[in-house]
């Protein structure tokens, strides 16, 4: 048996129960008819559009993310220790950035060290003393776990910016339904279709105080923007505009959107778009995506920025070897989701450490994203191994090491037939006046075998997520 | 809704209808090809088109010598062509796509389809093969356009901009369709053809002109007579029950620029009625008189200053 934990056999002879009638139904297919529904879900991925664009010479270029037919089942059971781990998590974390824009107590407190905070590319001075709507500031959170056993899960990382998937989630789903209905009247599944109106919901609830009836808009950098299908979408979906830096403007210390029938006032911007672009007044000078002027009205407490400004000093992996610790701090709660045991290499010791088992770990740049800047140790050729050591000592506080999981993997179709291929989750968890999320997230799967990579600009691929209701 | 998207969706529509246009023009000088003509008359014929599209010194400087091949190079696949279908389909597509969330899905599927199977025809030889069932799949498209957006969309500000945009688009194609005559004699060496044969010519030439617009049949059904030239003008130009007419897209153009009225509109409205009760109000003996060509001229400033003045009021304001 290999040395990972498989979603769907417990062994090479048995199947785990929640998926054998999808084992029984597997076998009944003929394989032209699996064929000929993939070959199907790639043309109407395409029809329907739903590509991601692509960075560099090909700018405009639209590929579609591989979309893989075999689901991955999480049982009832598991899924509820899942929904009360991130409840849990985001809370903390949500509590965390309030606090540290504010009093410092966990500072204060001696639990997480200053340096990590105030000198974290991610922190916003802009934002200190700042009050937001229900002090919430992650209201979109995406949170990467992996299983290495059986019931053993991990947090790998916490993306409370401007989390992508969502419409995967969404249109994995639907694609499942429309290729396979019959699946559908074996199982219990939990549906997640709902998630546009949650969000819409959410987005509502924090609006600025004494806005009654407030304009939500989703806001993008344009259609050049490798999410642009997912910006797209959700605002179709929630039946609000979609906007663009161009179309809004500042006057009065209020934002308006420029519309047909004049200038319309705004309340909640839902924005696909990093900090450093928001505020071309406040933030890099040369952006040309953002509003000039947004940010003061933002502080006056006259718009709703979703996610909040400078969330992104809770989500980089130097914080994130504390989260478990920030959990006890204002939860006094245990945790119930598992950080990866975490070498910070701006401390000696963990440094020495990281050098000494290189190729053993995974080392990762504290503040990259999409897979790019990372070290697998096990996959790496001795010559990347050394080249990479020198990266690390040359800027030890700029990587994190952590030791390879053996992470999860499930049966997916590759070129040779149906093989395991290793997996992540990422489920959207939305905090408002409550932190409630659907069941079900976004599977990612890494399509090379035995890379641990699963991100789609690294060649990942998706599958559906369903949560079992029983 | 917001200025940028209802400025997608006005070029969306127009870009779509653009398209169709162009393929109605190449269809019937494709069909005219088969007919027995002199070579001089049949490159006649493919210049007074590229003429009326205001393309001919971009055609003469990129290809020099004219083909028919060339032509069509030129108006279906040339991306460096702005006019040329495969360009006209893919801006329609890109504006599509820039605000699809604004769309029902139909409507974007339609767009995108289109221009996913318009580039695997081109390259399957569909245009070399059977030029004009090429065409007839292009306007095919568009027509399926048309009736995705009608059958779908909410009667919102959104529907009112996209069919702004094809009726604008229309009129200014059919006008120059019309002037494609004038276009045509400008450049003709003199011959001395039989006015028999020269009767005959301008038969098929009308009649040409008429199925350009799908309104062959619906000539024999409103005047129950011979083609005359002037008919087809006053058909063209002055019916309000056909179609393609001039007077039918400027009563469209009328009726959804009132629905999307805002507090600066007014002067383009009054400028759109003007223009409308003159072809509603027009006589064509009167209109030939005066010298069809620089009707259909001074006709074609109008609807793009029109174009501009709808621009300027809602698809691009100042803030504030």
């Amino acid at each position: 048996m290999p040395n990972f934990f498989d979603e769907m056999y417990a062994d090479e002879a048995s199947v785990r129960t929640h998926y054998r009638r999808f084992q029984d139904w597997l076998s009944t297919q003929p394989p032209e008819v699996i064929d000929r529904k993939r070959t199907e879900a790639d043309f109407i991925f395409r029809r329907v559009g739903i590509t991601f664009a692509v960075y560099g010479n090909d700018a405009g270029t639209e590929r579609l993310i591989p979309f893989d037919i075999i689901p991955r089942i999480i049982p009832a059971k598991e899924w509820a220790q899942l929904e009360a781990g991130l409840v849990q998590r985001v809370k903390a974390l949500n509590m965390f950035i309030h606090d540290i824009y504010h009093d410092q107590n966990i500072v204060k407190a001696g639990v997480v060290p200053a340096e990590q905070i105030f000198r974290n590319a991610q922190y916003r001075p802009e934002m200190q003393g700042i009050s937001v709507v229900s002090d919430i500031y992650a209201h979109i959170a995406g949170v990467d776990i992996v299983r290495a056993g059986e019931g053993e899960f991990y947090v790998l990382e916490d993306n409370l910016r401007v989390p992508s998937g969502v419409s995967y989630m969404l249109e994995d789903r639907k694609m499942m339904m429309r290729l396979f209905p019959e699946l559908f009247a074996h199982y219990k599944i939990a549906p997640v279709a709902h998630y546009p109106d949650m969000l819409l919901d959410n987005l509502r609830s924090v609006a600025p105080v004494g806005v009654s009836d407030p304009t939500v808009v989703v806001m993008t950098p344009g259609m050049y923007n490798s999410a642009y299908f997912e910006h797209a979408f959700l605002a179709q979906q929630m039946g609000v505009e979609l906007v663009e830096g161009k179309d809004l403007f500042v006057d009065d210390n209020a934002v308006y959107m420029r519309t047909t029938r004049g200038p319309k006032r705004i309340d909640v911007i839902y924005r696909r778009i990093d900090d450093d672009f928001l505020d071309p007044l406040a933030f890099r000078p040369d952006s040309s995506l953002g509003v000039p002027g947004l940010l003061s009205v933002y502080r006056a407490g006259r718009v709703t920025l979703a996610n909040a400004i400078g969330t992104g000093v809770a989500d980089d992996k130097s914080i994130y070897p504390y989260v478990p610790n920030m959990i006890k701090f204002y939860l006094s709660e245990d945790p119930i989701l598992n950080n990866v045991p975490t070498y910070q290499c701006r401390k000696q010791e963990d440094l020495q450490y990281t050098l000494d088992n290189l190729p053993e770990l995974v080392v990762k740049e504290v503040h990259g994203a999409g897979g790019y800047g990372m070290l697998v140790g096990p996959a790496s050729t001795k010559a990347e191994i050394e080249a990479f050591r020198q990266r690390l000592l040359a800027k030890p506080d700029g990587y994190i090491a952590q030791p390879t999981l053996a992470l999860s993997a499930c049966p997916t179709y590759v070129d040779a037939g149906i093989a395991p291929r290793h997996i992540d989750l990422r489920p959207f968890v939305l905090s408002g006046k409550t932190v409630s999320m659907v069941k079900g997230g976004l599977t990612r799967v890494a399509l090379n075998e035995g890379s641990l990579v699963v991100n789609s600009s690294q060649g990942g691929g998706t599958k559906d997520t369903w949560v079992l209701e029983r | 809704m917001l200025s940028r998207t209802a400025d997608h969706l006005f070029w969306m529509a127009r870009y779509t209808e653009r398209a169709e246009n162009t393929a109605r023009m190449l269809d019937v000088n494709v069909q005219t090809a088969l007919l027995p003509q002199s070579a001089e008359a049949a490159e006649q014929g493919w210049r007074a088109m590229l003429g009326i599209s205001e393309l001919l010194s971009e055609f003469d400087h990129k290809y020099g010598l004219l083909t028919p091949k060339d032509v069509l190079d030129f108006m279906v696949r040339d991306p460096d062509n702005p006019s040329s279908i495969v360009s006209c389909l893919t801006q329609a597509r890109e504006n599509a796509r820039a605000v699809r969330g604004t769309l029902t899905t139909e409507v974007w599927e339609t767009q995108n389809a289109t221009y996913l199977d318009l580039q695997s025809k081109l390259r399957n030889g569909w245009l070399e093969n059977d030029p004009s069932q090429f065409f007839e799949w292009v306007k095919y498209r568009s027509h399926l356009s048309r009736g995705v957006t009608i059958g779908t969309m909410l009667k919102d500000e959104a529907f009112y901009f996209i069919r702004l945009g094809t009726f604008l688009e229309r009129a200014d194609n059919t006008a120059r369709i019309l002037d494609v005559k004038f276009h045509g004699t400008q450049s003709t060496t003199e011959t001395d053809a039989h006015p028999e044969e020269e009767a005959q010519r301008d038969f098929y030439y009308w009649a040409a002109i008429l199925r350009s617009v799908s309104a062959f049949e619906i000539y024999r059904k409103v005047y129950r007579d011979v083609i005359t030239p002037e008919r087809v003008a006053e058909l063209l130009m002055l019916r309000g029950d056909m179609p393609r007419s001039l007077l039918a897209c400027l009563e469209e153009v009328v009726n959804n620029l009132q629905h999307v009225h805002n507090d600066v509109s007014s002067d383009t409205e009054r400028f759109a009625g003007r223009l409308h009760a003159e072809l509603k109000f027009g006589n064509i003996q009167e209109i030939l008189k005066a010298g069809l060509h620089d009707y259909l001229t001074q006709f074609l400033e109008r609807v793009y200053e029109l174009g501009n003045r709808v621009s300027r009021d809602f698809l691009v304001p100042l803030a504030a």
